[in-house]
């Protein structure tokens, strides 16, 4: 997995909240059996007038120009800023995998679903929590100054944006593996061991959860 | 010992390894895969020459975006008209059989929707720690298994290991007492649950789902409920074992027999909570209170009593809550304050693994038993979720019943609860689904998504638009 560290980049604002799994990667796109090409089909109803398609040549498509990353000023960006309960619906990796196809690092929002908030540090990308009033100044000075740019450090737990500091909470485990760039199987199949001591003791007491499933 | 919620028993029963972080390293028993979310975890595996832990704690099947027309399911995986669907399939077939995973293959008796096959089967019970790459697992929930949804970097992680590297939720109980009232189903409750708690209400927790009503539940009920638990922002509902669950349980296909039966049910018997187990938050509803729901915005959350109207602008509390009004009245076409009542309906949908089991058909068969589907109605598509229900379905002659209405009778599959296959609702139109998200776009382009339970569904069917199916029922 990619590491993540320090990142410093363009942000682009989502003003939005509760945006879904559904937004960020409509579902006739699931049917890929790849991990990677979601970017031109991030939000694609959001981004585009016309329904897209699988197999579509993006490059054509008529772009709303309405929406946030349509607009020159955000060409670019790759630190997302959004609104609360960010990804919430499906347990679709999609979403993150669209995100960082498209270029995104990181996603500032005050809360984010469960589900997809697991999901980000499977893929290097950093989800970080910050307080309302925090997201409403990131908010207010990406509209005050075109071309802002964040940093969000992950080792110092800090964003900063112009005179902006802020502290994030992280917990150690998944700010470990980030910062490394772990791959996680490999880390729990370190406890074979353990696991297998495990089933042993499960099938002693509880033997009817194994052997049932075979054909 | 301290007193332990259901949820703490189950934590700590499948609890391989804890880390200092607060992180856990936990078993898990039964991992149910379909095509959608598998083969980037294939591939992984592939990629890293790893194999998978075990094979008899996986099961797979397809279900999301197969076809649910007779004719081309009958010409098998080539019959799928979509390429990628097709090719998806085909992948999925071709990893079960490379690594040697039980699939019920798509035209198999077996086959049905993750969340319809699994409890169906028996491949789910109690105590058991449940997942599977798709978020509406905590349906399993309603045997009293830690079930939740997984993304697919874990599914490779629990094929790889038969472990999940997880942290422990907090406990929060729903309580729902008193009687449910004439006409009143499990997705009433649910969906009156997500009205009152929001769709991040339960963001962080384990839900309990007790008291009376629950209680005189059935398991279908109770999975149908546990099933929108993911909508109300918990990836966990429970419900704990009772003499129901147990009855439910006896004698499905690959649950044990004999002496580990009864070893079996008597550790069954222990998954409640403990009396004094105390919850970091606990939530009352009045069951007798409740009223038909229906949702008029493009988040579960936005629902309202059939008897009541959409909301005014006037009274929201705040201007994001004025925004995401108008935006979900803009969207859906509907004016503030209008009646439920007064919602046409286009199409409909009577599915999903919240509502296609076999008591779901009954309860839309017995609306539609002798009425005809109005005129303005373009589609009604009845869609059993499972080989299972759709045989006992056609044993019942419920088929009939929904033929003669003018109703389809369709192959099992998700169908159009995500459209991911030909199901799907034109732009603009108003569909009244059984299905459980109602988001911009889910059912197809555009789609306006009425969530319902399937007794509502089958009258607005009939009626042309939302209309409270008691008045209905009273006529018989
Ligand atoms: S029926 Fe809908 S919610 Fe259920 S598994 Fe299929 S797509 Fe997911």
């Amino acid at each position: 997995m990619k590491p993540f560290t320090v990142h410093t980049g363009l942000a682009a604002p989502i003003d939005r909240a509760n945006v879904d799994t559904d937004m960020i990667i409509p579902k006739q796109f699931l049917k890929s059996i790849r991990r990677s090409g979601f970017g031109p089909n991030l939000f694609d109803e959001l981004r585009y007038l016309d329904v897209g398609e699988p197999d579509s040549d993006n490059s054509g498509r008529p772009l709303n120009p309405d929406f946030v990353l349509n607009q020159p000023r955000y060409a670019g960006a790759t630190v997302l800023l959004a609104r609360k309960n960010f990804g919430c619906g499906s347990s679709r990796e999609h979403a993150p995998w669209a995100l960082e196809d498209f270029g995104f690092r990181t996603v500032i929002a005050p809360s984010f679903a469960d589900i997809f908030y697991n999901n980000c540090f499977k893929n290097g990308l950093l989800p970080v929590v910050l307080s309302e009033p925090e997201v409403d100044q990131l908010f207010g000075a990406i509209a005050a100054s075109e071309g802002l740019q964040i940093t969000v450090d992950l080792a110092a737990q800090s964003v900063a944006a112009g005179e902006l500091l802020f502290h994030f909470e992280i917990d150690d485990f998944r700010k470990h593996c980030l910062l490394e760039g772990l791959d996680e199987i490999g880390l729990s199949l370190q406890s074979s061991d353990a696991i297998k001591a495990y089933e042993a003791k499960r099938a002693a007491q509880h033997p009817w959860v194994f052997g049932a499933i075979k054909r | 010992m301290a007193a332990m919620t259901l949820y703490d028993k189950l934590w700590q029963s499948h609890l391989v390894e804890s880390r200092d972080d607060g992180s856990a390293l936990v078993y898990i028993d039964r991992h149910i895969l379909h095509e959608v979310t598998s083969p980037q975890a294939f591939e992984g595996l592939r990629m890293a020459g790893r194999k998978p832990w075990r094979l008899d704690t996986n099961i797979a099947t397809p279900d999301h975006n197969i076809s649910t027309d007779r004719a081309e399911r009958e010409a098998g995986v080539d019959g799928i008209p979509d390429k990628t669907s097709r090719l998806q399939v085909k992948t999925l077939d071709d990893n079960c059989d490379h690594f040697g995973i039980v699939e019920y293959k798509m035209n198999e008796l077996g086959q049905g929707i993750v969340h319809v096959m699994g409890p169906e089967m028996g491949v789910t019970m109690p105590g058991m720690t449940v997942v599977c790459g798709d978020s509406h697992t905590a349906t399993h929930g309603a045997l009293a298994c830690l079930a939740h949804g997984i993304g697919t970097s874990e599914v490779e992680h629990v094929l790889a290991t038969q472990c999940l590297v997880t942290k422990k939720m907090k406990n929060m109980r729903i309580r729902v007492d008193g009687k449910l009232g004439f006409g009143v189903t499990p997705k009433d409750v649910v969906l009156a649950i997500i009205g009152k708690i929001g769709t991040a209400g339960g963001t962080g927790y384990a839900i309990e789902f007790a008291g009376e009503v629950f209680e005189a539940m059935t398991i279908e009920g109770r999975m149908t409920v546990c099933n929108m638990a993911i909508e109300a922002g918990a990836r966990v509902g429970m419900v704990g074992v009772d003499q129901t669950t147990i009855d439910y349980v006896e004698g499905r296909q690959f649950v044990p027999k004999g002496a580990d039966w009864e070893s079996a049910v008597s550790y069954w018997r222990t998954l409640v909570s403990d009396p004094d187990a105390v919850f970091d938050a606990e939530v009352v509803l009045d069951g007798s209170a409740i009223a038909p729901q229906v949702t008029w915005g493009n988040s579960p959350e936005m629902v309202a009593p059939v008897t009541g109207s959409v909301p005014l602008l006037a009274e929201q509390n705040s201007a994001e809550q004025r925004a995401a009004l108008e935006r979900a009245l803009h969207y859906m076409g509907l004016q503030e304050g209008s009646a439920i009542t007064d919602i046409p309906v286009d199409r409909v949908f009577i599915g999903s693994c919240t509502n296609s089991r076999i008591e779901d058909m009954r309860a839309a068969a017995a609306v539609a038993r002798g009425r005809t589907v109005a005129a303005s109605v373009k589609q009604v598509l009845v869609v059993p979720g499972s080989q299972m229900v759709k045989q006992q379905a056609e044993a019942e002659g419920l088929d009939a019943i929904f033929r003669a209405a003018g109703m389809q009778w369709r192959e099992p599959g998700c169908s159009m609860c995500l459209a991911m296959n030909n199901d799907k609702l034109g732009a603009g139109e108003h569909c009244a689904s059984t299905s459980n998200r109602n988001f911009e776009g889910r059912q197809g382009n555009g789609g306006r998504t009425h969530l319902v339970s399937p007794a509502m569904a089958a009258a607005a069917a009939i009626a042309g638009h939302i209309v409270d199916v008691r008045s209905m029922m009273e006529e018989f």
